[in-house]
């Protein structure tokens, strides 16, 4: 059981990374969202075996009890994750109706950079003219 | 007098529900803000009076006894870092009040930034790395708001990336979090020092390379930064500025606790060095190459953060304490100086240092405020950054790491020059710019700005000057902080009970 659910973890990590490297800002929230439920995962696995319910008179002197504490843990990661994407949904809303597109816009140092090659480029054309 | 820890958390958030209420009664939400501000700073001072009298102050959150209940624990270093943060965020509160269109139609300015600083009071304060976590994610929530209020689209674009690569090291966070768990079965952090000590020493290292990369992401160290210049420098100047004096020394923060609290007998001291010697380098190197002051002070965010990596990579009492010094000069005077970069932006409408000109004869307030900041920065003395310097370099001396101090000397003369380039450029020389040369030549050669903003960019300005000033007493402080970060046996003992 837990084999299966380590694998999980390692699945959905490796998907949200290579979610994350693409160029599209939808695809790279997607992908921030599979490696949050793969860490949320983890942390249920972390906790061991499944056991009854940790709630007084619920389990008896010799029954396995879950561990409570992963668990509140990972409530809390879901419902902060949760509100997040959804704040990172509607960025990606407002940057979409700005620039009509889904691509992540080069930063200033990329476009300065660019720009400087296009100017040294056109230079180098006049004088092999 | 265990209220006192409550306070800093539970005032703020309070507030911010009043205030939120108060939507669209702006003078009601100010009046609610500052005087809860006010509030948190006093209750600051009582704190680290009550430190510096008793020792370590805890409280167990709902009488839940400590490793299964949370803990709130305030020592010598939270209660400097606490004090000098709170000061900061009520002036810059003062500051973004005066200046027009950053409160007046953003109804949740106020609510927002409230939770901030419950978030940033609550990193400082408590005693439980999962919490920890929970006050990240409350301090960035709000910073994600702040950083894109107004939603133009260049800040979209960068606030995408400053949400994109902290909610990145928050899940890597998680993950840290499940592996300790894992490995000790506690997430209560004094409790963690006792039973991570019992591990093998390769899990030791696993752990604390994993959080000082999630910590370092946070803090924006050497190879963790390349966002920090980009999505700063985009917000409001208020905004700008309290996440530039506060948010990544947060980071520096829990790197320090978790390192030498957690991991006393595996702290890396060499890739610390290693790292803060290319932070140092690579940050002033960045902020050489710019031509903006907000950018330019951007890229100094991230070279001061290496001299705080350098005093704990040396890992001795003096060593430690020049960073924890070190770092309560560095919060109001990197605050101080993006103040003073926004009167200049309030009065001139730009910060490029290409369009901006003779700005001290225009505003001679305004050039003495950033000189004053600027040269604190470089570490000139008598200026506080001198003495964290001089801190931190004997410690690297007596320690006997040459070159790491040979770097840092070199990237001071660096710092110097980069702010004489800003000095050149905005205050002395001419606007190249026409419209403004235009204001000049019609007689306008004052420029203005609003009463408020001038008054907290002074306010701040005198808090650098009394850290310069009470050298002395504060580097004492950071002494005592220094010896029961490296000795934790009190905070240990004075948590579990």
């Amino acid at each position: 059981m837990s084999v299966l659910s380590a694998l999980i973890v390692a699945v959905l990590f490796a998907v949200g990374v290579y979610l994350l490297l693409q160029r599209t800002l939808s695809r790279i929230i997607l992908g921030l969202a599979l490696m949050g439920h793969s860490a949320n995962l983890l942390l249920m696995v972390v906790g061991g075996r499944a056991g009854k319910a940790p709630i007084i008179g619920a389990f008896g002197p010799n029954d396995t009890v879950a561990d409570p504490l992963p668990q509140a843990l990972a409530l809390t990661a879901i419902v902060i994750s949760f509100g997040i994407i959804a704040f990172l949904l509607a960025l990606a809303y407002r940057s979409w109706v700005l620039t009509e597109n889904d691509e992540v816009e080069d930063d200033l140092e990329d476009a300065r950079i660019a720009q400087l090659g296009e100017a040294e480029m056109r230079r180098w054309w006049r004088r092999s003219e | 007098m265990s209220v006192l820890l409550v306070l800093p958390i539970a005032l703020p958030l309070l507030a911010a529900a009043v205030a939120i209420i108060a939507y669209n009664q702006r003078t009601v939400q100010r009046i609610i803000a500052v005087g809860a501000l006010i509030a948190v700073v006093i209750d600051a001072a009582f704190l680290l009076v009550a430190v510096e009298r008793d020792g370590v102050q805890s409280i167990q959150v709902g009488a839940w006894a400590a490793p299964i209940g949370i803990t709130l624990v305030v020592d010598m270093f939270s209660a400097l870092m606490l004090i000098i943060s709170m000061v900061t965020v009520l002036s810059v509160l003062i500051y973004a009040i005066g200046q027009p269109g950053v409160d007046q139609d953003q109804p949740v300015f106020h609510p927002v930034y409230l939770v901030m600083t419950a978030g940033v009071a609550l990193s400082f304060t408590t005693g439980d790395l999962f919490n920890l976590f929970v006050a990240y994610e409350i301090t960035l929530a709000a910073s994600y708001v702040l950083i894109t209020l107004g939603g133009r689209r260049e800040q979209i674009r960068s606030g995408m990336t400053y949400i994109i690569i902290n909610l990145l090291a928050s899940t890597l966070f998680v993950v840290g979090i499940a592996w300790v768990y894992a490995a000790t079965g506690t997430v209560n952090m004094a409790d963690l020092a006792v039973k991570i000590a019992q591990l093998p020493a390769g899990t030791q290292t696993a752990l604390s390379m994993f959080l000082l990369v999630v910590f370092g992401i946070k803090a924006a160290i050497f190879p963790l930064f390349f966002w920090l210049p980009d999505s700063y420098p985009t917000a409001r100047m208020p905004v700008t500025a309290v996440f530039a004096g506060l948010l990544t020394k947060v980071g520096v923060y829990s790197i320090i606790r978790t390192q030498t609290l957690l991991f006393p007998q595996h702290v890396p001291s060499t890739i610390l060095l290693v790292c803060a010697g290319l932070t140092m380098v690579i940050g002033v190197l960045g902020a050489i190459a710019q031509n903006d002051m907000k950018r330019i002070l951007s890229f100094h965010i991230v070279s001061q953060i290496g001299y705080m990596i350098l005093g704990l990579g040396l890992f001795s009492v003096a060593g430690v304490a020049g960073t924890v010094f070190f770092i309560f000069h560095q919060i109001p005077v990197k605050t101080a100086l993006f103040l003073a970069t926004g009167l200049v932006e309030e009065s001139t409408g730009s910060t490029a240092l290409s369009k901006v000109g003779g700005m001290i004869r225009r505003t001679p307030l305004v050039a003495g405020l950033f000189l004053l900041a600027a040269l604190s920065l470089a570490g000139i003395p008598p200026f506080s950054g001198f003495v964290g310097k001089l801190g931190i370099i004997q410690a690297g001396f007596s320690a006997g790491e040459y070159a790491i101090v040979g770097v840092s000397l070199l990237v001071s003369l660096l710092t110097l020059f980069s702010m004489i380039k800003i000095w050149n450029g905005v205050f002395l020389g001419t606007a190249e710019d026409p419209t403004l040369r235009l204001a000049a030549s019609t007689g306008e050669t004052r420029l203005s700005t609003p009463v408020l903003m001038r008054g907290a960019t002074v306010a701040l300005v005198g808090v650098t000057l009394a850290v310069a000033l009470f050298a002395g007493p504060i580097f004492d402080l950071s002494e005592r902080a220094a010896q029961s970060l490296l000795d934790p046996s009190d905070y240990i003992e004075k948590v579990l009970g």
